[in-house]
């Protein structure tokens, strides 16, 4: 069925929610990475097979339903029942049998799967009063975790393609424009750049033709708000893209997806090839003048190639080598022609502003940073996920209210944001309000939106020489500063993690960083050295320790501390038994000891000794 | 291990003759050996009539594509910023210990292979593993070894 008119599209809207009114219980069983690794795929099964074999009134196989991330991954694997939200954690396959035959059959809550907040002891039974989402404002996250992706008709339900409708009917490209602009959106891939500008100036440019690019790498490490959304709403990043189309007059769009996230491809795929079948996507859509296509370019697993010029030369075919940027990629850009590349976040967020109003999003957040930011919460804080709040929300309410503190109520070291190219921001820094500016003025950056959240037990020392390792890997190797420099600086930051560096060697890297930032050609560069400038910045003891003490307060760095077994050591054996260098001697239930000249200090003892009966000094 | 040209040819053949199409012909070929054969660089220079230096210079970029054989089994260990703060390098050690290889290499029977990622996108149930295709979250050291072997 071709959907060739607005009218019929709304006809099509309306007749999808009258069916849909017809299932009056869903059960939502979250399939993003979170849950799948915990098993949640096996529980969707479950679900199906039991179904299949029982009657229940008012509810189906059709009830069920599979969706992206919901958010709270920390709890998963998750299903949530839906109209009456309630919320089931750490499900298990086992427990499915129960939940269709008490709480949909009989309505009965189990008691045992509700979230209970370990710090209130408060148990809820409905999600949206969790306070992990009671602070959330969910704009480009609108649909992820409430539909299922592969259903173009879940999107369509909940309001999909009506901004483009809209637009189609009654805005000229030049409305388009304007309102994005006015709606301040900023792009979400990092640097912040004004989403409307950018439309604007590639919609002037009187080369031709014009292309629409997705920027799906998501290579920061520690983020993965972009794969949840390709993955859980793929049609917002259609439409999204398709409304850009229009705006700046492009016939050709590709949506960049790095390798490492297949069932994105799969499903972002799946959507593409939906739209196309029903006039979505293609020549005339809607029956408009409007054509426009979409393909996917995976990437080959390369950081660099996320930045704007390495990554159309790498859906060109080429290698992801970025150039001199002396004339900007939106005027020459994929093939060199005029090109709009926007984050996946960004392009999410279009619909709602076309459909909403620039004044409602403007609204939203703050004067300079409107509307919200999706972050994904990683690393030793108790409600890891991902969340959408809105801009200017201070990091401690992300951290404490949102993210539920430190594990096990350890004390709060740093915050991460913006990957390689960010920085770690301390503990006085917690009332910061997050937004671009608020974040770049005090050495860190919005990034994407990974938040990786370090305890005490973190050395900086090692978070800066484990970045820079990383850029070493990742430099495309085109320019010295970038390619050599780099690879001194991590040399020097290892000398130092051993306990072997001098206070010149950290000024001989303060001075490198300098170089390095003034002479790189492209954003890796240039932003290399944040991770160790932030965090010389806010913890110099710990580097000072390292040089002048030779010790690591954090307890990471292998030269610099020594396990041992304490008094409390009920001989449990766990520690010997993963001890590969043999390290480890003792009898059961009588205390164990490490020998010290054979420990390698690889830690693994200390990971596996449940009552805390190592130490590290 | 000996692959047969004519195979390689196939997958070649089967994709479009556009220099654009350059990493993708090698993702496919990539695809279906699991690594790229010796003679596949040969074979697509002369297919898209480009230099192979150009192509081995694609091949070598791009960290998805290994010149070497991998093995039966792919353990892929992140390395991401969550991952590595919640561990990861305690994974790597103990695969080493028990499988008896480090990352990047295969073990001489060919049956596991160790390899590296940066961030899959789970860092919620940090540390991640990952065995043929099949996510494991909250990787517990100990347990490292038996998960990579049974899956
Ligand atoms: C080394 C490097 C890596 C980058 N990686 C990404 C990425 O993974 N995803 C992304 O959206 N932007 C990334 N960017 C930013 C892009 O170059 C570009 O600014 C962005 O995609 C533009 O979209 P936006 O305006 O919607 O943010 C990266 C930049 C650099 C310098
Ligand atoms: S700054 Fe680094 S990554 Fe960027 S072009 Fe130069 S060498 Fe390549
Ligand atoms: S794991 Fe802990 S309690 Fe068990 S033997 Fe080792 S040190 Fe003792
Ligand atoms: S740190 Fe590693 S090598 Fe040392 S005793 Fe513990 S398990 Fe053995
Ligand atoms: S993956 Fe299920 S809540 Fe995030
Ligand atoms: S850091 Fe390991 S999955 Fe993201």
């Amino acid at each position: 069925m071709k959907i060739d008119s607005i009218t019929k599209l709304d006809k099509w809207r309306k007749e999808i929610l009258t069916k849909q009114k017809t299932i009056k219980t869903k059960v939502l069983i979250c399939l993003g990475p979170g849950c799948l690794a915990g098993g949640s795929d096996l529980i969707l099964k479950e679900f199906q097979t039991l179904l299949k074999k029982k009657k229940i009134k008012d509810i189906s196989v059709e009830s069920v339903k599979k969706t992206g991330c919901h958010g709270f991954c920390a709890r998963g694997p998750l299903v949530i029942i839906e109209p009456l939200g309630i919320f089931y954690s750490k499900v298990k396959k086992m427990h499915v049998k129960d939940i269709i035959e008490k709480t949909l059959q009989k309505g009965e809550i189990i008691e045992k799967l509700l979230y209970k907040d370990p710090n209130t002891e408060k148990i809820y039974k409905e999600w949206r009063k969790i306070p992990f989402y009671a602070r959330q404002q969910k704009i480009a996250l609108r649909n992820v975790g409430q539909i299922d992706p592969d259903e173009i008709t879940d999107y369509i339900a909940n309001g999909g393609y009506a901004a483009l409708a809209k637009i189609l009917k009654s805005m000229k490209p030049d409305d388009v424009i304007e309102q994005v602009s006015k709606s301040g959106l900023r792009g979400r891939g990092g640097a912040g750049f004004s989403t409307g500008r950018k439309w604007a100036t590639c919609a002037k440019a009187e080369e031709n033709p014009h292309y629409v690019l997705c920027n799906g790498d998501e290579g920061d490490p520690g983020a993965f708000m972009d794969r949840c959304i390709m993955e859980g709403d793929p049609h917002t990043v259609l439409e999204g893209m398709i409304i850009c189309a229009y705006a700046v007059g492009s016939q050709e769009g590709y949506i960049y997806v790095r390798e490492e996230y297949p069932l994105a491809v799969v499903n972002l795929q799946k959507a593409i090839d939906d739209a196309r079948k029903y006039g979505l996507l293609g020549d005339n859509i809607l029956g408009t003048d409007l054509c426009f296509d979409l393909k996917i370019s995976k990437g080959g697993g390369a950081f660099v190639c996320g930045e704007s010029s390495a990554l159309m030369r790498s859906v060109a075919g080429e290698i992801g080598e970025p150039r001199a940027k002396y004339v900007r990629s939106v005027l020459k850009g994929l093939h060199d022609k005029p090109t709009v590349l926007n984050n996946v976040e960004t392009f999410a967020n279009i619909p709602v502003i076309i459909e909403k109003g620039a004044d409602w999003f403007s609204a939203i957040g703050t004067k300079k940073s409107t509307g919200t930011k999706a972050f994904s919460l990683a690393g030793k804080i108790k409600n890891t996920g991902l969340i959408e709040v809105p801009m200017g929300i201070k990091l401690k309410e992300i951290i404490y209210d949102i993210g539920g503190g430190i594990n096990d109520n350890r004390e709060f070291k740093a915050v991460q944001t913006g990957g390689p190219s960010g920085g770690c921001l301390p503990a006085d820094k917690l009332d910061l309000e997050v937004d671009f500016d608020t974040l770049a003025d005090n050495g860190s950056m919005m990034g994407s939106g990974g938040m990786v959240v370090m305890d005490d037990r973190t050395c900086m020392v090692d978070v800066s020489r484990y970045f820079l390792n990383f850029l070493v890997e990742e430099s495309c190797g085109k320019c010295v500063p970038c390619r050599e420099g780099l690879f001194q600086l991590h040399k020097l930051n290892e000398k130092i993690c051993e306990g072997k560096g001098t206070e010149d060697d950290l000024k001989l890297m303060e001075n490198l960083s300098e170089t390095i930032i003034s002479g790189s050609l492209c954003g890796l560069g240039q932003s290399g050295p944040n991770p160790f400038l932030s965090t010389i910045m806010y913890f110099r003891d710990e580097y000072e320790a390292h040089v002048n003490k030779q010790e690591c307060p954090g307890g990471v760095c292998k030269n610099l501390i020594t396990y041992r077994i304490n008094d409390d050591c009920n001989g449990c054996m766990a520690c010997l038994s993963v001890c590969a260098a043999g390290a480890i001697k003792g009898k059961k239930k009588e205390q164990h000891i490490i020998d010290e000249v054979k420990c390698d200090r690889c830690g693994a003892c200390f990971a596996v000794c449940n009552i805390n009966a190592i130490d590290i000094i | 291990m000996i692959i047969d040209s004519n195979k390689i040819q196939k997958v070649i053949d089967d994709s479009p003759q556009d220099k654009k199409q350059l990493i993708m012909i090698l993702q496919n070929i990539q695809q279906e050996f699991h690594y790229l054969p010796k003679e596949s660089i040969g074979l697509v220079s002369e297919y898209l009539g480009m230099p192979q230096s150009t192509v081995y210079s694609a091949a070598t970029f791009y960290k998805s594509f290994s010149l070497v054989p991998r093995g039966e089994n792919i353990i892929k260990v992140c390395k991401g910023t969550a991952c590595h703060i919640k561990g990861a390098d305690l994974i790597i050690d103990q695969l080493d210990a028990g499988i008896g290889i480090k990352p990047g290499q295969t073990t001489k029977d060919m049956k596991y292979t160790i390899e590296v990622v940066n961030c899959v996108g789970a860092c919620a149930m940090a540390p991640v593993m990952i065995v043929n295709d099949k996510y494991f979250g909250e990787v517990k050291c100990n347990r490292a070894t038996k998960l990579a072997k049974t899956g």
